[in-house]
């Protein structure tokens, strides 16, 4: 049986209002196993950045268990946490969420930092990644000197140095126009076909295509699944 | 990771080089302030110290003429009242180790083409001890000189200095003139520096006290003298002492109870240390204020700090989502903070041992720059950048990721 990186059961999420509890999420359940390439679906307030959140360890579920790559989130010290948000998951942001200050050397670096290793090292598998998204001649240039799309590359490239198991990629495009867009989705794509696990947050329905499988979220419940994907990488 | 840790802090501080410097600015005029003030007052301490010692210690000072001032006085008043038995019949009082009876005037002495007026100092060979005196060279008069009133002198440094000048001479020996006599030149005083109020204590010539009041003087009541130096044993009969030696002098001056005596004994050792008080008590006083301002600069990090904290919001929450724990986030703000400390702190030592070389090249002040004073300076502003450091780089790592990132 293929292993399920995620596998997310009964999973309830309510924020404490003064009105009383404000239910965001409500029942969720949803596995997704090694290689898959799940997109993420729904309008505005309906849970899926919630849920997101969830998923990347940055918030915690009000009920229901979150099992991450065979491990129970929810038993883990915040230290652990932050070792699985450093090691198993890299993060994508619509934002792009680069250091302004940092080079793009050091950004695509930083994760390797906490993970503790030396700076040869850092540096050396910084500069393989941003080969990989194809900014090796703006290594030592500053966020601010390059375009929206070439960020989101160095993006990506900061979420793969530590070699995760999973992308989380919340809104990747949504700050960019289409050819751009397409550009981007290309990377996932071919990591996708190396075996990396993917989930993307979006609302366009393009985006959407580039994953095997949409899930659609209403009103804190998945309404839609397009179905588990069994056979991983080689599918699509 | 500490030194990539320790990069991006320099880099931090590097990234608003003006707020960076203004917040040092606080760091660095408290260290300054302490490092120059501590300076000033241990020299001070010391300077003072050194005047007591070069004093000589648990000594009274007896005083011809009446011990309160007030309305006028006649000439009377002015004239001797001690004389060479009132000193011989205190040496017989229990705790008393040394008694000198002295007699000063002032001088014109020559040598050669030199001359210069100075302190004339007439007294026993006992005094030499009571003042704690040693010579260079030579060696000092004795009971037979004071007997037959020989002209013989020690002199202090500062008169050798002034008559035989740059020359390499050998004043032992040498025969000056004081006041038109003859006097041959015994031996050379130690350097004693100044007095607590600021006088010249090798600017003064010894002589025998009967040579003084015979020879250089002039025709005083015979046998009278203006002072009388007198040690104690020790600390502890001081009190005890200075009772007898007013009971002693009553009786023989033939002064009745509550009539107004014609000396005055005064307690140099208490008035010496009480000066060294004074100094102890100001040298804290200005570490203390200048304490004061680095607080305010500790406080000033802190601001700046929350500052930072509240403007890096996004990039902590960044941090956090990439895999960075409470504990790196607190290690990032908090290295900040001391490094701003330290520097500052390094730049106020400079500044602040620089000043107090100032001072002493500008002022006759003595400063003393010790190690102790630059280390605590330093390890205050070390554990002020930690302490007002930690609270705003706890804010930081407590902060929740979610809001962090979503922080425009």
């Amino acid at each position: 049986m293929q292993q399920a990186v995620i596998s997310v059961n009964h999973l309830y999420k309510a924020y404490q209002t003064a009105a009383g509890d404000f239910p965001v999420l409500k029942d969720v359940n949803l596995q997704v196993l090694t290689g898959d390439y799940v997109a993420i679906m729904g309008p505005s307030g309906s849970g899926k950045s919630t849920f997101m959140n969830i998923l990347g360890c940055l918030d915690m579920p009000s009920a229901g268990s979150y099992v991450l790559d065979g491990y129970a989130v929810a038993t883990m010290s915040a230290d652990q946490v932050a070792k699985v948000r450093n090691q198993t998951i890299g993060f994508v942001f619509q934002g792009f969420n680069l250091l302004a200050r940092a080079s793009l050397l050091d950004n695509v670096a930083l994760p390797l930092v906490y993970a503790g290793v030396s700076k040869e090292e850092r540096h050396a598998r910084a500069r393989v990644l941003l080969e990989k998204v194809g900014l090796s001649k703006h290594m030592h240039s500053h966020p601010n000197q390059i375009s929206g799309g070439q960020q989101q590359r160095v993006a990506i490239a900061r979420a793969l140095v530590n070699q995760p198991r999973l992308i989380l990629a919340d809104e990747p495009t949504g700050n960019l126009d289409s050819t751009t867009s397409e550009e981007i989705m290309a990377i996932f794509d071919g990591l996708n076909q190396e075996g990396i696990t993917i989930v993307l947050v979006t609302h366009e329905t393009d985006i959407a295509e580039h994953a095997k499988r949409q899930v659609r979220f209403l009103d804190g419940k998945i309404v839609q699944d397009t179905g588990v994907t069994t056979q991983g990488g080689s599918a699509g | 990771m500490f030194s990539a840790m320790l990069g991006e802090a320099w880099h931090a501080m590097g990234a608003n080089r003006l707020r960076t410097f203004l917040t040092m600015l606080g760091m660095v005029i408290g260290v300054s302030a302490v490092v120059l003030m501590m300076a000033i007052g241990q020299g001070a301490e010391a300077s003072v110290k050194r005047s007591i010692s070069a004093m000589g210690s648990h000594l009274f000072v007896v005083l011809s003429g009446p011990p309160r001032m007030g309305g006028a006085r006649t000439a009377t008043g002015n004239a001797p009242s001690l004389n060479v038995r009132d000193a011989t019949a205190m040496n017989e009082l229990y705790g008393v180790v040394g008694v000198a009876p002295v007699t000063m005037g002032k001088g014109q002495v020559v040598y050669a083409s030199n001359n210069w007026n100075t302190d004339i100092i007439g007294t026993t060979p006992e005094y030499m001890d009571i003042r704690g005196w040693s010579l260079s060279a030579g060696y000092p008069f004795s009971s037979s000189d004071t007997r037959s009133a020989t002209r013989v002198a020690l002199l202090g440094k500062t008169v050798v200095q002034n008559l035989f000048g740059e020359e390499d001479v050998d004043p032992v020996g040498k025969t000056i003139r004081i006041n038109q006599r003859p006097f041959v030149v015994l031996g050379v005083l130690d350097s004693k520096g100044q007095t607590l109020d600021g006088r010249d204590q090798d600017d003064t010539i010894i002589v025998p006290l009967t040579t003084a009041q015979r020879k250089l003087f002039g025709n005083q009541l015979p046998g009278t003298v203006r002072q009388i130096m007198v040690q104690a044993e020790s600390d502890n009969v001081m009190g005890m002492v200075e009772e007898a030696l007013n009971s002693l002098l009553n009786q023989r001056h033939n002064i009745r109870e509550g009539a107004d005596s014609d000396f005055s004994v005064r307690n140099l050792t208490a008035i010496a240390n009480s000066a060294a008080e004074t100094a102890r008590t100001m040298s804290l006083l200005l570490g203390a204020i200048a304490s004061v301002s680095l607080l305010v600069g500790g406080i000033g990090i802190m601001n700046i700090m929350l500052v930072s904290v509240t403007e890096r919001t996004r990039e902590i929450g960044i941090r956090m989502a990439i895999g960075a724990r409470e504990r790196d986030i607190l290690m990032q703000f908090l290295l900040e903070a001391i490094m701003i400390s330290i520097v500052g702190c390094l730049i106020g030592i400079v500044i602040g041992v620089g000043g107090a070389i100032l001072v002493s090249a500008f002022t006759q002040a003595e400063v003393i720059i010790s190690s102790a004073s630059v280390l605590i300076a330093f390890s205050v502003a070390a554990s002020i950048g930690v302490f007002f450091g930690f609270y705003p780089a706890r804010k930081a790592a407590r902060l929740n990721p979610i809001e962090a990132l979503r922080y425009q």
